[in-house]
């Protein structure tokens, strides 16, 4: 590791104040991808700014809308503490689920959703469940759509020194999260997260098979007309030494139909 | 960067460059090599450590991070049981506390019931990983004090045994759960 500062701000405006006065600083929640940056030497930040335990960012509330009911999550609330929190459970099982899947234990420790979201790893898992529930990402600048969040491998449309502060999922009618971890790392070969929001319309979220998250229209198109799911087509395939893009695109379609089988209620 | 924590119920203050690990001010500066570093990528689990109360990595974590926390390794495992379960009366029950013969001493080393049932068991052949399977399944018996298969399994998801297969893991953890339920039995039953 490169040498740097460590802050640990007792508030989020004394956290953006050290980042505004630095640019080359860097927010660090759980560290579960950055340390291992940083012993790589990928990333030498100057400042390392610790969120970890601001309050602010540790809440995770629900909130009873006119027409809607939502969960503000929390940048700094842990995979672990999602897992297991009775409420969100309740409303949302899939994305409980899916935080129970993370990693392994000791990861669920550590990690947050706002790290993970500020990543956006292509395997990872949480961006496929913001896509498929239409969540907000709130930052201490904007709210933006996870349509617009999410850019491509690593890339958010995060600007420098902004912070996420929470992230919003409207409760769907129902939704369901499948994947095909990879043995070692835990990390989606392939990951679907399929929802039908409460206008009824669906939505298919893909991780782990293309170049970072995507939507999968042609699936939320076929599932709405009643017809069969069509192989997934893509330009941009992921492909390693672990599996050809063929694979994982096949992956895709077995894990969007296990998916829909655990779906309340079927399809 | 001078920063104060708990090590095994005791209170240090040490100097550590921000970058350095925990894992690493654990075992070079304080001496506790009991926890191990296998991969140095948080995939082997070796360093688990329980920090205020959880199992996490230890080599993918800066010791400044863990400034004003609890942290319990390996060496504090027994005596951290033993303490929780006296609570503040006088400790009259340590002869209730697994030991573990250890015939070149002579005399009985008090270790924790998930160490006594490895041992017993033969949960390790090498014992690189013990450590932290040790501690990974003292805080999975803390989520599931009477675990299936499949939560052991689950709950061993971060720590990597390339010796023994796992089956005589999972037993241990098993004999490590019955222990720990006849000795709480025991207890409340006093």
């Amino acid at each position: 590791m490169y040498a740097f500062q460590y802050r640990r701000p007792s508030s989020v405006e004394e956290a953006l104040e050290l980042a505004a006065a630095d640019e080359e600083a860097k927010y660090l929640a759980g560290g579960m991808t950055l340390i291992p940056a940083l012993k790589h030497r990928l990333s030498s930040p100057s400042q390392l700014i610790d969120v970890a335990r601001l309050a602010h960012l540790q809440r995770c509330e629900r909130i009873d809308g006119d027409t809607q009911t939502l969960w503000r999550i929390g940048a700094a609330v842990r995979h672990a503490e999602v897992a297991a929190h009775p409420g969100l459970a309740q409303d949302l099982p899939a994305l409980t689920a899916l935080a129970a899947g993370i990693g392994d234990p000791q990861v669920r420790a550590r990690g947050t959703i706002g790290g993970s979201v500020a990543n956006n790893d292509p395997a990872a898992d949480y961006p496929s469940a913001l896509l498929a529930l239409n969540a907000v990402v709130i930052t201490n600048r904007r709210r933006l759509g996870a349509q617009d969040f999410f850019q491509g491998m690593f890339s958010t449309a995060l600007e420098d020194q902004e912070m996420i502060f929470a992230v919003e999922f409207p409760i769907p009618k129902r939704a369901a999260y499948a994947k095909f971890p990879h043995p070692a790392t835990g990390y989606a070969m392939a990951g679907v997260f399929v929802a039908q929001h409460l206008a009824g319309d669906w939505r298919v979220a893909v991780t782990g098979v293309g170049a970072g998250v995507f939507r999968w229209v042609a699936a939320e198109e076929a599932i709405a007309a009643g017809d069969p799911v069509p192989a997934l087509e893509r330009d941009d395939l992921m492909e390693d030494m672990h599996a050809p893009g063929s694979y994982r695109a096949h992956l895709a379609s077995v894990m969007l139909a296990k998916a829909r089988g655990e779906l309340a209620g079927g399809v | 960067m001078k920063i104060r924590l708990i090590i095994n119920a005791i209170t240090h203050e040490v100097e550590v460059e921000e970058r350095t690990l925990l894992a690493d001010l654990l075992r070079d500066q304080l001496g506790l090599t009991g926890t191990h570093l296998g991969c140095d990528t948080s995939q082997c689990g070796c360093c688990t450590v329980h920090l205020d109360g959880e199992a996490v990595k230890s080599c993918t974590m800066l010791a400044v991070q863990a400034a004003g926390c609890s942290v319990l390794t390996i060496e504090g495992l027994a005596q951290a049981h033993a303490d929780t379960r006296s609570g503040f009366e006088s400790i009259d029950s340590s002869r209730e506390r697994s030991s573990l013969a250890s015939e070149e001493a002579g005399q009985a080393l008090e270790v924790h019931p998930v160490q006594a049932a490895f041992a017993a068991c033969h949960a390790l052949q090498c014992g690189f990983c013990t450590p932290g399977m040790i501690m990974a399944s003292a805080d999975l018996l803390r989520r599931h004090p009477d675990p299936s298969d499949e939560q052991i399994l689950e709950g061993l998801a971060g720590n990597l045994c390339r010796c023994t297969g796992y089956v005589n893991i999972v037993k241990a953890v098993k004999q490590a759960a019955a222990q720990m339920q006849t000795l709480a039995a025991a207890r409340s039953g006093q």
